[in-house]
């Protein structure tokens, strides 16, 4: 079965029509073009298709996209305003927080909505923050450093 | 010593804001206009006879553009090989068996037909009439005689005189070591310990399943986009599964979401390129995760029995191991990097070391870091805190007495080049995570080394100094682990131009130079021959242009900072900018620097890790309180980046220790999840500590070493000596989960799992 949607992707309103068994993942992916947020397991295990949805942080693999019509959803290409990349970004390159990258739009989307409420998180709390974001390249270490620093440049800039 | 700006800094990823911004692009984010979706039908049994496969109603079904079965892959004759990296092959049959069973189906997921169709969710599966054979899962039942065989007309290699053994068997090859008098060294012993000690399957755990798209061009040219460790590789493999020449198929490398030794074999390329043939349009075929740990190749279990004995002073005086690797359904287990990762620290004047490669129904294995390293490890340094507390010397002396030197001979046969193991077992007994006390009721402390001989082969480079005097580096060797950003830290250093003012570019098989697989540790330190060379002929082309402006000879000519003058006269001088806008010229011609190198020595790393974990006895649950792992890095060119190498290896080690494993049932995988094969998360661990040593390598212009591999091997040995400190018991079996640490406190659990597995004791 068809049907079509909008929403609302990363302040920019798109309609498409999906078969409704499909995921948001899928249709940002393939359908939109939207190719930041990664499948590493397809049942919510691994946080590489983290997205923001109406304010809540999701695995997108695990939502419908009929589920997400006429929602505001924000994908990691959304995250650098104007080409200016947001202090999270811009810590995770300086302090080493991405091998391969793959999962990287995940911690990204995780890490940027954890300052955004809690903007002086503890290691713990950081290390609970990410824990459904799978990484197996960095063990994680300059991840958290990572988001430390970006929780720092961001309280300088408040 | 030469003085570096760039080399030695922690310069930020060159590649990082495409990635941070969801730019990069990885094999599944292609998209071409076209394209069908392929997805493949695996068998339902871990031990089949194929004897129909009925493709008619999936072929039926709307949408389908086709199937293929094994007899839609080109014929191949039995044991057809193709090189694998420098002079080791890989036998091609078997990996077309992997690609698509033709037989007899030898594990739970192989795969035995494929599908193409306009729409992800039209995969009909086809229906199969099989026979279904007794199933091998264990290692020590499968050397039985008299039991179910994988393959058979497999007979067992002897390597020492490569003769095959009479009757077929489930040993695919029987190897072995001896130097000295073993016996003789045993006798001398004050002290003598054997043990059993048994690992699990694990799995990669990359976090990209792997991806491939295929498309015939209108010459019938492939052209493959795939994210492989090696292009090149796929390319040779290719050539020889589906006979295609080597200039009708360019193989386009993508962003690679992690490999560690499991993205090198072409398992899924062949597919695709097959369903592009038939239906000419562009195939792109993604596995799903749970594809990925079925049956794409995991790393190999092991069962290792280790005899050690040493006297009341602390020097050993002999040990033997026998190390039962296996291989999954096709021969090639790690079990001779077992035998060498295991005994390489230690000087070895009495040794006998036997290895055997043993079938099972189970996926083929394939590298997994430092392959066949943790298991050895895990196993020889259990034993040797063993062995060091009950001769009553401290586990790191004991090491340092035995410690392996410059000039002694490694376990295989090969002499040992320069190394830094006695320096950083200095490093240790200074660091406070070794001198602070460890207080507090259920801790305790391990230490375990570790070693890799990491790997050389091919690699090249080409340099192009552009019009505007910025240079792009151009490599055939896929990024991994950041090497595009430490070749250009070297090539910017050797050129003296800003990091900024080069750009490199990995590039495909039509275009860039010749490369062996990313793999073996091996890139960087390649690399920095072949980026050295290049650099070198850029420069030397550059002061034979220079000479002739400056009127003088060109051994006359001095370089620095773009700046090229005659030595006897610092104002007769040409810039870099003049000679890079006048290569371009009439009469001049670009400058390109060639460099490549086929066969470095080793550059052997070691390391040890020291690790500190609390243990909850009503639970059994290990939580690690600190860690620390020390390295001889040789040279760090990118410290940041050697660090994130290290922290991720013994992270992925601690999970193996700790968490992973393959839980079978007949054959058939029963945790092919990422929810129940638990890979640690960041709430598991601590902050990872590394402390560099850095003594230079015998070769290569930076006196650096390969670092990706070797960190994963201490951490099995490490945690499991720490564990025995804060419980009074050690384990013999990995993982070292809640249940097994529990029940080793807590005496006999179900089914006799004492955490213990089989072990014997000699003590004498």
């Amino acid at each position: 079965m068809k049907q079509p949607i909008e929403m609302n992707i990363n302040g920019e309103p798109h309609t498409t029509i999906v078969d409704t068994r499909t995921t948001l993942l899928d249709t940002l992916r393939y359908k939109l073009g939207f190719m930041g947020p990664k499948e590493g397991c397809g049942n919510g295990n691994c946080g590489a298709c983290t997205v923001v949805l109406n304010g809540s942080v999701v695995n997108a693999c695990l939502v419908f996209a009929v589920e997400a019509a006429g929602a505001d959803v924000t994908t990691v290409e959304g995250v650098a305003a104007e080409g200016n990349l947001h202090p999270v970004q811009q810590a995770f390159i300086e302090h080493g927080g991405l091998q391969c990258g793959f999962c990287t739009p995940g911690f990204i989307m995780s890490a940027k909505a954890l300052l955004e409420r809690n903007p002086n998180p503890s290691e713990q709390e950081i290390r609970l923050a990410i824990s459904g974001n799978l990484c197996r390249c960095t063990g994680y270490d300059k991840i958290v450093r990572s988001i430390q620093a970006a929780s720092q440049a961001l309280s300088q800039h408040a | 010593m030469a003085e570096y700006s760039v080399i030695g800094t922690s310069l930020a990823k060159v590649d990082a804001p495409e990635r941070v911004t969801g730019k990069a692009v990885y094999g599944a984010d292609l998209d071409l206009p076209g394209m069908l979706w392929a997805k493949l039908v695996r068998s339902p049994y871990a031990h089949a006879r194929i004897k129909k496969i009925d493709t008619s109603k999936a072929k039926a079904l709307p949408g389908v553009k086709a199937v293929i079965t094994a007899n839609d892959l080109p014929h191949l004759p039995k044991g057809a090989t193709a090189p694998l990296v420098g002079e080791v092959s890989i036998d091609m049959s078997a990996i077309r068996e992997i690609v698509m069973a033709s037989d007899k189906a030898r594990y739970h997921g192989q795969v035995v037909a494929a599908v193409a169709a306009t729409d992800p969710f039209i995969a009909e599966e086809a229906a199969g009439l099989v026979e279904v054979l007794p199933v091998v899962e264990d290692v020590l039942q499968a050397m039985q005689p008299g039991t179910a065989l994988v393959h058979e007309d497999l007979h067992t290699l002897e390597e020492a005189t490569q003769e095959k053994s009479d009757q077929p068997s489930n040993i695919a090859t029987h190897m072995v070591y001896t130097r000295g008098d073993v016996e003789a060294g045993f006798k001398e012993a004050d002290v003598l310990i054997e043990k059993t000690y048994t690992t699990q399957m694990v799995h990669q755990g990359y976090l990209e399943p792997q991806a491939c798209a295929a498309r015939v061009e209108p010459s019938g040219k492939v052209t493959l986009w795939t994210s492989a460790q090696g292009h090149f590789t796929v390319r040779t493999q290719l050539v020889t599964l589906l006979g295609l020449p080597a200039n009708q198929l360019n193989v386009i490398p993508m962003e690679i979401g992690g490999g560690f030794g499991g993205k090198a074999l072409a398992l899924f390329e062949p597919t695709a390129i097959v369903l592009a043939q038939k239906t000419s349009r562009p195939v792109k075929l993604v596995v799903s995760r749970e594809e990925v740990l079925r049956a794409t190749g995991p790393g190999a279990p092991a069962v290792i029995t280790v005899k050690a004995g040493a006297k009341k002073d602390g020097k050993l005086t002999a040990i033997s191991t026998t190390m039962r690797y296996d291989a999954g359904a096709f021969p090639g287990s790690p079990v001779s990097r077992g035998l060498l990762v295991g005994l390489a620290p230690y000087k070895l004047d009495n040794m006998l070391a036997e290895g055997f490669d043993v079938l099972t129904n189970k996926p083929r294995v394939q590298a997994y870091r430092a392959p066949g390293g943790t298991p050895a490890a895990f196993a020889v340094e259990s034993l040797m805190d063993a062995l060091a507390e009950e001769i009553g010397v401290d586990p790191l002396e004991f090491r340092q007495k035995n410690a392996a030197e410059e000039g002694d001979t490694l376990p295989l046969g090969m002499p040992l080049n320069r190394i830094g193991l006695t320096e950083m077992l200095g490093e240790i007994q200074k660091h406070s995570c070794w001198t602070t006390p460890l207080e507090g009721a259920n801790r305790g402390r391990g230490l375990a080394l570790g070693y890799w001989i990491g790997g050389s082969f091919t690699s090249s480079a080409e340099i192009k100094i552009n019009p505007d005097a910025t240079a792009s580096i151009f490599v055939g060797t896929v990024d991994l682990t950041g090497t595009r950003t430490t070749i250009l830290q070297m090539v910017a250093d050797e050129l003296q131009l800003d990091p900024t003012e080069i750009t490199i570019t990995v590039g495909d098989t039509d275009t860039a130079p010749f490369a062996d697989l990313s793999g073996g540790s091996r890139i960087t330190y390649t690399m920095s021959a072949a980026a050295h060379q290049a650099s070198h002929d850029v420069l030397s082309q550059l002061r034979v242009r220079a000479a002739e402006k400056l009127k003088v000879s060109v051994d006359d000519v001095e370089y620095k900072q773009k700046r090229f003058w005659a030595k006897d006269d610092t104002q007769n001088e040409v810039s870099l900018a003049d000679l890079a806008r006048e290569s371009v010229a009439w009469g001049s011609g670009p400058i390109i620097g060639k460099g490549s190198t086929t066969r470095m020595q080793p550059a052997h790393s070691y390391a040890a890790h020291v690790a500190d974990v609390e243990i909850d006895p009503d639970t059994g649950k290990a939580t690690i309180l600190r860690y620390t792992c020390f390295q001889d890095v040789g040279k760090a060119i990118n410290p940041m980046q050697v660090e994130g190498q290290i922290q991720g290896g013994a992270v992925q080690g601690i999970g193996w220790a700790l968490n992973e494993e393959y839980i079978f049932d007949n054959g058939e995988l029963k945790n092919a999840s990422l929810l129940d094969y638990r890979c640690p998360v960041a709430l598991d661990l601590p902050m990872i500590e590394t402390v560099l040593t850095e003594v230079p390598a015998s070769e290569g212009p930076y006196g650096l070493r390969g670092v990706g591999e070797v960190p994963i091997v201490p951490p099995g040995a490490a945690l499991a000596n720490a564990i025995y400190r804060a419980t009074g018991k050690r384990l013999y079996e990995l993982p070292m989960n809640p249940e097994r640490v529990f029940w080793a406190i807590h005496g006999n659990g179900p089914n006799g799992t004492n955490g213990s597995g089989t072990n014997g004791s000699g003590r004498s």
